[in-house]
């Protein structure tokens, strides 16, 4: 490459560094932090808090019956739920922090949460 | 008719900076042109001419070309004393800043690549200051701190080695002050 013979030793040195800084500068991008735990409500109250570290089944009672609410790490979604429309089971996995899933019909929902709160809650 | 009483005799220096400002000026033109993703996401293509001068004729050239840059881009393009006048501005001291400092690395071993890559760092670091300072007193303005870098990184890599290869085809002339 014609171009490769402008570099000089120390520009290598500059550029390794500056793609250092910008490796470094990353995890900013995700400073809303990574998806560490789920957040189960019913009728607004919490009913668990769940880590998102391992796999496991969580069933929420709630008037029309269980909602069924699937753990695995780094994600959680509803698996069932009782209600007529199935919006938050149709949602799918949950994985950035501030998702949530309400199953309005049950008064059951399924927020993820992060290091930090970037907002109190999402509007779809 | 009375004799003018200031005279100003135009310097072939004067002369230069004016001509290299006006290339500085086209050159931040084109990219107010190149259509950006994000706003302060931008090559700054202007930065090639503030390497070649200041490799060429020194700090002080590289100052007034930069400022006449800032100054004349910001009429033309109608951003004058606007917050994006500011943010230039801010960004070309910053950079002229860090290049006065980086002129002094030894040539044989650092070449217009660093000092291009080093300033762009320098502006975007200087701007997105005074954006935490005074636009957005916000943490969240350095969220897109690793998209700023990146660009910094990818567009000072270019622009060096466009000054570096416009140097080396343009023969000195006269010496390096």
């Amino acid at each position: 490459m014609r171009w490769l013979a402008y570099l000089r030793p120390g520009d290598w040195l500059v550029i390794a560094a500056s793609a250092a800084v910008v490796a470094l500068t990353l995890p900013l991008l995700w400073q809303g932090g990574f998806a560490e735990r789920a957040i189960i409500r019913q009728d607004g109250r919490i009913f668990a808090e769940i880590d998102l570290g391992g796999r496991r089944e969580v069933a929420v009672p709630g008037p029309l019956g269980a909602t069924l609410v699937a753990i695995e790490p780094g994600r959680a979604r509803v698996v069932a739920d009782p209600g007529p429309r199935q919006y938050c089971v149709r949602q799918g996995w949950l994985a950035r922090p501030g998702e949530i899933a309400i199953c309005a019909p049950n008064h059951v929902s399924v927020q993820i949460a992060g290091r930090t709160r970037a907002y109190d809650s999402l509007s779809y | 008719m009375t004799a003018s009483v200031t005279e100003l005799t135009v310097t072939a220096e004067d002369r230069r900076v004016a001509w290299l400002a006006t290339a500085a000026v086209a050159l931040s033109l084109v990219d107010a042109a190149i259509p950006s993703p994000l706003p302060g996401v931008k090559p700054g293509l202007a930065n090639i001419v503030t390497l070649v001068v200041l490799i060429r004729y020194g700090w002080a050239t590289a100052v007034w070309v930069s400022g006449l840059r800032v100054l004349a881009g910001s009429l033309l393009l109608g951003y004058f004393l606007a917050p994006g006048f500011f943010l230039a501005l801010t960004g070309t001291t910053f950079s002229l800043l860090t290049l006065g400092l980086a002129r002094h690395l030894p040539g044989r071993w650092f070449g217009p690549v660093s000092l291009s890559i080093l300033a762009a760092f320098a502006h975007i670091g200087g701007q997105l200051l005074l954006a935490r300072l005074w636009l957005i007193p916000h943490n969240g303005v350095f969220l897109l701190t690793p998209v700023f870098a990146a660009a910094a990184l990818v567009f000072g890599t270019i622009n060096g080695l466009i000054a570096a290869r416009l140097l080396g085809e343009i023969p000195a002339a006269e010496p390096v002050r």
